[in-house]
């Protein structure tokens, strides 16, 4: 079937502003829209700016925004993102980061934001055994965070970086920090308490639920959010002190 | 600009990540990736990284190492792969120690489950031996490793494609490359550099690769000249998601699932009667092949396009859920099935190559057959060849290849820098680069690229897929002479510095029409059927005469052969049957 893409183009080397370009595309309504990206660069327009590499929703490379939405194009089927009205489908780069090219953005604050929550393993105890011992149900605890690709898709739709607070710490940060606060072998809670209790870490959140809806791999970050203000403020009341979400 | 560093590491997935850990703690370490780091293809792996650590049932590296031999169909250096089984298990535990979220038995250690060729006391049994995180394992490995480069302040070029080596005879001391953001050269001045680039997937059509495998290392060096190892053997993973090539992981086999034709026959019971759907790849991957030539396909028209099924339906929800999720969300996402309800179609794909840089069991390169080495020029990973996978890799060697030798590279390496000076530059340091950029640039010419990048890999899924001949591989190598000629008039018209990702491109197609024309020659010249090199014309493993590494140099257009010999000093090869 033949589909038009709108794509917003800029090149801030040559373009005062960015503008919208249609391309027509022969397809299968099978097919990626990662596959119409490609055959408009390779055919029809080659200075197009996209990133990609795994083509199948692991790698993380190809967020945007489809349709006001955003997507990992490789894990969008064309027929999932035809308009019904026949109009054009609408891709756009991701929110809240800066473009560099096309649907290219600079993700440099975004993987600030993450390094800022020291989002690694922290034990300094001498290992017993030859594994740490861990049962099913304390893996099980921080499954959901593991399955993030920092793919900042999220960190584009959520509401408060969009506008209310830009310097909020963002969804996938928060994610991070939460998957080793809730692992049984990491011991880095206290260390990371005030990396995340600050009035724009993680308490600028409002439950607007954009992220847990656009999470290519179904996290439920919204709720994982929740679960470290909780942690926050059971800590904080435990040692008799008041959480920081004021300036 | 310059940089100096002691050790440059090209490549960051789970091989370049590791070694950049080792190095980094004693010297001064960079890592440049064309992609950011976490984006690596290693993050793709799914089904698990074996270690004989016998949680479940009795396990010994020997066993493993047998394993890896016998998979490898007798071309598997012995020595190098008892290293591999044995430096598994505490590369294992390592990695738990850093974080990783492996599942858990129920006494609350590394959980472990079936893969094919994987067996107990020398073959007798499917062994649980893979270590896994539910069908996450690569994208475990990858996040872990990054994150500890984190914690440890490894230095990042994110974005920065690699377009020259520097070597003055054998000495390596350094690399040039491109950086995307700015379209500026910049000179990597080093003591030791390695080579962690991953695959070349991108060869053929049908792929579980990412567009970015596309044997950037491999390619540099050889036309440096590098010789490069084995490179006929070449992995099709039986079962990819029909049409797509997306990787459907064995672990499905390994908990179960079961492969059938269209007479919803169980045809493995026919091919391999002890290991059934869990036999080596190759053998699995010749089997679907046969089923559909003989009409028992699902479509049953006997062409390449056909597939099988591949039935987890009675797994049953749950374990699908539990231990395969990601493979339930593909189904999901790309078939419109759920694999607990309906039979998954899958065909084979290509996945993974068997040779690369020929290395010694420090990551060393190999400047012959005859031992010598280049000084300060490593290689891990997919891209290089120890050689631990011989002509067929076992599933889940390739993670345990990458933690093993990206570690044992990233120690030598550290080692290796202590003792050594850095050569000093050359004025003309970039000037290969820069002829490079300017041979492809400078005003739109020649063919379309995309053209011979499609006949390409159309070329290599048909005529040097799983079977092979002599007449199909005479047409492939002469066509590919054709397209590399093609390639030499294509110019495009670089309109812009910054962000020119077509540049990248067609540096990368470059790259693959070397490695192409260097497989099918290597394919054309290796007169046997062994592991996963299928000769029609020649049907049987003939050991008095190929039981030899193939290297094979670039000449400017021509190849030049050579051989290695394999270390046997083990297991004396036997006829392999399963």
């Amino acid at each position: 079937m033949q589909i038009t893409l709108e794509i917003q183009r800029y090149d801030p080397q040559k373009d005062k502003e960015a503008f919208f370009e249609k391309y027509d595309v022969e397809i299968n309504p099978n097919d990626r829209l990662l596959d119409a990206l490609m055959k408009v660069k390779q055919y029809i327009d080659p200075t197009l700016g996209f990133r990609k590499s795994c083509a199948h929703g692991v790698c993380g490379s190809d967020a945007m925004v489809v349709n006001g939405v955003e997507r990992l194009a490789c894990k969008t089927l064309i027929k999932d993102v035809i308009n019904k009205d026949g109009s054009p489908i609408k891709i756009e780069p991701l929110q809240t980061l800066p473009i560099q090219k096309d649907l290219m953005v600079d993700q440099s604050r975004f993987f600030e934001h993450y390094r800022q929550v020291k989002p690694y393993f922290i034990n300094k105890e001498p290992i017993k055994e030859k594994e740490r011992i861990q049962s099913q149900e304390e893996r099980e605890d921080f499954d959901d965070g593991t399955k993030c690709i920092l793919c900042a898709a999220c960190y584009s739709a959520c509401p408060v970086v969009r506008g209310i607070n830009p310097s909020f710490l963002g969804p996938a940060s928060i994610v991070q920090a939460e998957r080793f606060i809730d692992d049984s072998r990491d011991e880095g809670f206290e260390e990371r308490a005030s990396l995340l209790d600050f009035p724009d870490g993680i308490w600028p959140c409002q439950n607007f639920y954009q992220c847990t809806r656009v999470c290519p791999r179904h996290i439920k970050i919204t709720q994982l959010i929740n679960k470290t203000k909780e942690n926050i403020v059971k800590y904080r009341t435990s040692r008799g002190e008041k959480i920081h979400d004021l300036p | 600009m310059i940089h100096t560093f002691d050790a440059v590491i090209v490549g960051a997935g789970g091989a370049g990540l590791y070694a950049a850990l080792e190095a980094s703690q004693t010297t001064k370490t960079a890592v440049i990736s064309k992609l950011y780091p976490i984006r690596s293809h290693t993050g793709a792996a799914q089904g698990g990284i074996s270690a004989s650590l016998g949680n479940i049932e009795e396990d010994k590296p020997e066993w493993h190492a047998f394993d890896t031999v016998k998979g490898g169909d007798y071309l598997t250096d012995q020595d190098a792969a008892l290293i591999l089984a044995e430096e598994a298990v505490q590369a294992v535990y390592d990695l738990e120690n850093r974080g990783l979220p492996f599942n858990r038995t129920p006494e609350g250690r590394i959980d472990q489950r079936r893969f094919g060729g994987h067996t107990r006391n020398f073959g007798e049994s499917a062994v649980r031996r893979a270590c896994y995180a539910a069908d996450r394992t690569g994208h475990m490995i990858l996040q872990t490793l990054y994150q500890q480069c984190i914690k440890n302040n490894v230095t990042f070029f994110d974005e920065f494609h690699v377009i020259d080596v520097l070597l003055k005879e054998q000495r390596c001391f350094g690399v040039v490359a491109l950086e995307l953001r700015t379209g500026e050269i910049h000179v990597f001045h080093s003591k030791a550099v390695l080579f962690a680039t991953g695959g070349t997937g991108r060869m053929f059509r049908i792929t579980s690769n990412a567009y970015a495998n596309t044997g950037d290392g491999p390619a540099l060096l050889l036309n440096k000249g590098v010789p490069l190892e084995d490179m006929e053997f070449y992995q099709f993973h039986p079962t990819g998601i029909k049409g797509m090539g997306i990787l459907i992981t064995e672990g499905v086999r390994g908990e179960g699932g079961i492969l059938r034709n269209r007479d919803g026959e169980r045809f493995m019971e026919r091919y391999t009667p002890t290991l059934l759907d869990l036999a080596p790849r190759d053998i699995v991957a010749r089997s679907i092949v046969q089923e559909i030539r003989e009409g028992r396909g699902i479509r049953g028209d006997a062409t390449i396009e056909d597939f099988v099924h591949l039935d987890a339906t009675h797994l049953g929800k749950d374990t699908i859920e539990a231990k395969l999720p990601d493979i339930a969300d593909f189904c999901r996402t790309y078939l419109g099935i759920d694999p607990a309800e309906n039979p998954i179609p899958v065909q084979p794909t290509a996945h993974y190559a068997m040779g690369g840089i020929p290395t010694d069991i420090y990551g060393r390169v190999l400047k012959n057959g005859e031992g010598h080495l280049y000084e300060g020029l490593y290689a891990a990973g997919e891209c290089a060849c120890v050689s631990v996978h011989g002509a067929n890799r076992l599933g889940t060697n390739s993670l345990v290849d990458l933690i093993v030798f990206g570690r044992r590279a990233g120690q030598n390496i550290a080692q290796f820098v202590q003792g050594s000076d850095r050569i000093p530059l050359k004025k003309d340091s970039t000037r290969y680069a820069q002829e490079r950029i300017s041979a492809k640039t400078g005003g739109q010419s020649g063919p379309n690229p995309e053209d011979i990048r499609t006949e390409l890999q159309n070329l290599l899924m048909e005529k040097v897929g799983i079977y092979r001949n002599e007449q199909d591989m005479l047409e492939t190598v002469e066509r590919i002479r054709e397209l590399r000629q093609d390639y030499s008039q294509v110019k495009i018209a670089h309109n812009t510095s910054a962000f020119n990702t077509h540049l990248l491109d067609i540096l990368e197609l470059g790259n693959l029409l070397d490695l192409a024309y260097i497989f099918a020659f290597s394919a054309l010249n290796r007169k046997e059927s062994r592991g996963a090199h299928s000769r029609e014309d020649y049907p049987k493993r003939n050991d008095d005469e190929w039981l030899k590494h193939t290297l094979s140099w670039l000449e400017e257009d021509n190849i030049k052969i050579g051989y290695k010999s394999v270390d046997i000093s083990r297991w004396k090869p036997k006829p392999r049957k399963y």
